[in-house]
């Protein structure tokens, strides 16, 4: 990969994070989701958990909830780009895919930094019981850069998969589930042991976790799996994840860019109108 | 047979087949370096899956394909600097800004700029050069039709390649868009350093712009030459129309000059309102498609 492709990958990624910050209905949804998060956080903060407030005890489970939700991203706006034609366009153009990558994993990770400030800033000021010192930093951002390694290039698999914007709304629905059964908002222990092992499996419930000993006291370890913030299975199921992603996309993409030409953008574009009709 | 050098598109028994049907049957045909060749034939007779096949979109069944001296199922990323192409519809990258758009794809071809070819072509000029000053800050999406399709256009010049693909480019264009498309084309193949290989419903357009015009019809060239060639390889019928006695008469011949010096020998000054048509292209390729059909069946 030579410098030209980097940095148009880089400035692809660049000019539309800045378009997804300047229009209207992607800024509203920058905002509204974080604020939704922030109201939720405000009306449980004060209920008590075990010894803790439930409000510090979701405020880390949200942020490593949206970190995840990088992955819904990756896979709508590869679905979307394929839809449209944008995918056909990088084909077209000399070294246009691995530029595309570079631009969508920027884009899509800088808006998600974004709106975890968003959500991160007046959660903090609202919520009491949470430890932040110098070294939660680093131990959130460790948490925050494996958790995206693990979840976009699985979204980009996700993505080539779906071929329409339709069914791509079904990855929906099991991320939703997997939200409600990996200890987001409340305690994993208070569920049953078959959830709890089903959870483990995938990354949400370890961002979540990771996020949890980078900003809670120790003591509240005790309302988690094993009493512990299991630093080295958390590295170690986010890693997994990870190296499962990074080899299976670039097969997976390159298969599916493979088959992408103008008659194949034509067709899916007639089917989508025939649906509006 | 040996390739000569000034071929840029070098197409040889080229067959595409879609588990047992064949789309393609047997595709012979050559440009060459500067040529405008318009690809013409009805819907289904297998132009777009031969262009996707010259543009590597699409992998062959069988046949040898040539494409800038390169197979296009083996073409690289140099390859694909010298090429442009302009689809039937494009409705990508709707957030972008015009000029934006073109300055960030003109960056992708500025390694590949050689001491004859400046590469990339300047956003501005561009933009003017196909009439979209006016809306140089616009979104994409924002953009009517016929000022997209010119939009396009751009893009595909914007690597200045040199074999430019038109998938049925002046679709939807009125009258003046599409002047102004001739216009363009016709001074990119009077530079002679783009060859242009154009699909078209529009016989007008083929006649206009392109030096070739190769007829496809149900997977195979059915003809190919020069418009006035091909109006000569069918035995185009003329049509007389005159009016005699104060009746109108239409008759339909093969030698116009014969008939009316008759028609004259036969009625003298009795003949009013002669008027005499000549084969148009337009006749000549439903009679090809009409033959080509009958031969099939």
């Amino acid at each position: 990969m030579n410098a030209t492709v980097l940095r148009a990958g880089w400035s692809r990624g660049v000019i539309e994070l800045r378009q997804s910050f300047t229009n209207g209905a992607e800024l509203v949804s920058h905002v509204l989701w974080p604020a939704l998060m922030v109201a939720t956080l405000f009306f449980v903060r004060d209920l008590p958990v075990g010894g803790l407030l439930l409000g510090a005890l979701a405020l880390p489970g949200i942020l490593g909830m949206n970190a995840a939700t990088g992955l819904i991203s990756m896979s709508q706006q590869l679905t979307a780009d394929r839809e449209d034609g944008t995918l056909l366009r990088a084909k077209a153009t000399p070294h246009g895919m691995p530029a595309y990558l570079i631009g969508k994993v920027i884009s899509v990770s800088g808006g998600l930094l974004a709106d975890l400030a968003i959500f991160l800033v007046p959660a903090v000021l609202l919520v009491e019981g949470l430890r932040i010192g110098p070294d939660s930093w680093p131990g959130l951002a460790w948490v925050l850069a494996l958790g995206l390694v693990a979840t976009l290039p699985l979204g980009a698999v996700l993505g080539s998969v779906f071929t329409t914007a339709r069914a791509q709304g079904l990855v929906q629905l099991p991320f939703l589930a997997l939200v409600g059964i990996s200890g987001i908002f409340y305690p994993i222990t208070s569920l049953p042991e078959w959830l709890q092992g089903i959870a483990q499996l995938f990354p949400l419930y370890w961002m979540g976790l990771g996020m949890r000993a980078a900003l809670l006291p120790d003591a509240a370890a005790a309302v988690e799996i094993g009493q512990s913030w299991r630093h080295l299975e958390t590295a170690g199921v986010l890693a997994a994840w990870a190296v499962l992603g990074l080899l299976l996309a670039p097969v997976v993409l390159r298969r599916m860019a493979r088959r992408e030409s103008g008659s194949t953008v034509a067709a899916r574009r007639e089917r989508a109108l025939r649906r509006v009709g | 047979m040996t390739r000569s050098k000034g071929l840029v598109l070098d197409v040889e028994g080229l067959r595409m087949r879609y588990g047992a049907h064949d789309v393609l049957h047997d595709v012979t045909f050559q440009a060459r370096h500067g040529e405008v060749v318009a690809l013409l034939g009805p819907n289904g007779a297998g132009k777009t899956t031969t262009i996707e096949i010259l543009e590597g979109f699409r992998v062959r069944s069988r046949g040898r394909v040539s494409v800038l001296g390169t197979d296009p199922a083996h073409g690289d990323e140099r390859w694909r600097a010298r090429l442009g192409i302009v689809l039937q519809s494009w409705r990508d990258h709707g957030k972008w800004r015009v000029r934006e758009f073109l300055a960030h794809l003109g960056t992708y071809y500025a390694p590949y700029a050689t001491p004859g070819i400046p590469r990339p072509w300047d956003a501005d000029e561009l933009i003017e050069r196909v009439g979209l000053s006016g809306h140089a800050g616009k979104k994409l999406k924002t953009l009517s039709g016929g000022q997209r399709r010119r939009l396009d256009v751009a893009i595909g010049l914007v690597g200045r390649p040199e074999l430019l693909f038109l998938d049925e480019p002046t679709t939807g264009f009125d009258p003046q868009a599409r002047s102004g498309f001739h216009e363009l084309v016709r001074d990119l193949a009077a530079a002679r350093r783009t060859t242009i290989l154009l699909t078209t419903h529009d016989l007008d357009e083929a006649e206009k712009l392109a030096d070739r015009i190769l007829v496809l019809n149900g997977g195979r060239i059915v003809a190919d030459g020069t418009a006035a060639e091909l109006a000569r390889r069918i035995a185009g019928e003329d049509e007389v129309r005159w009016t005699y006695d104060g009746r109108r008469h239409v008759e339909r011949t093969p030698d116009s000059t014969a008939f009316a010096r008759e028609l004259f020998a036969r009625h003298g000054d009795g003949v009013r309102e002669l008027e005499v048509h000549r084969a148009s292209l337009e006749q000549t390729y439903l009679a090809l498609v009409r033959e080509a059909e009958g031969a099939a069946g």
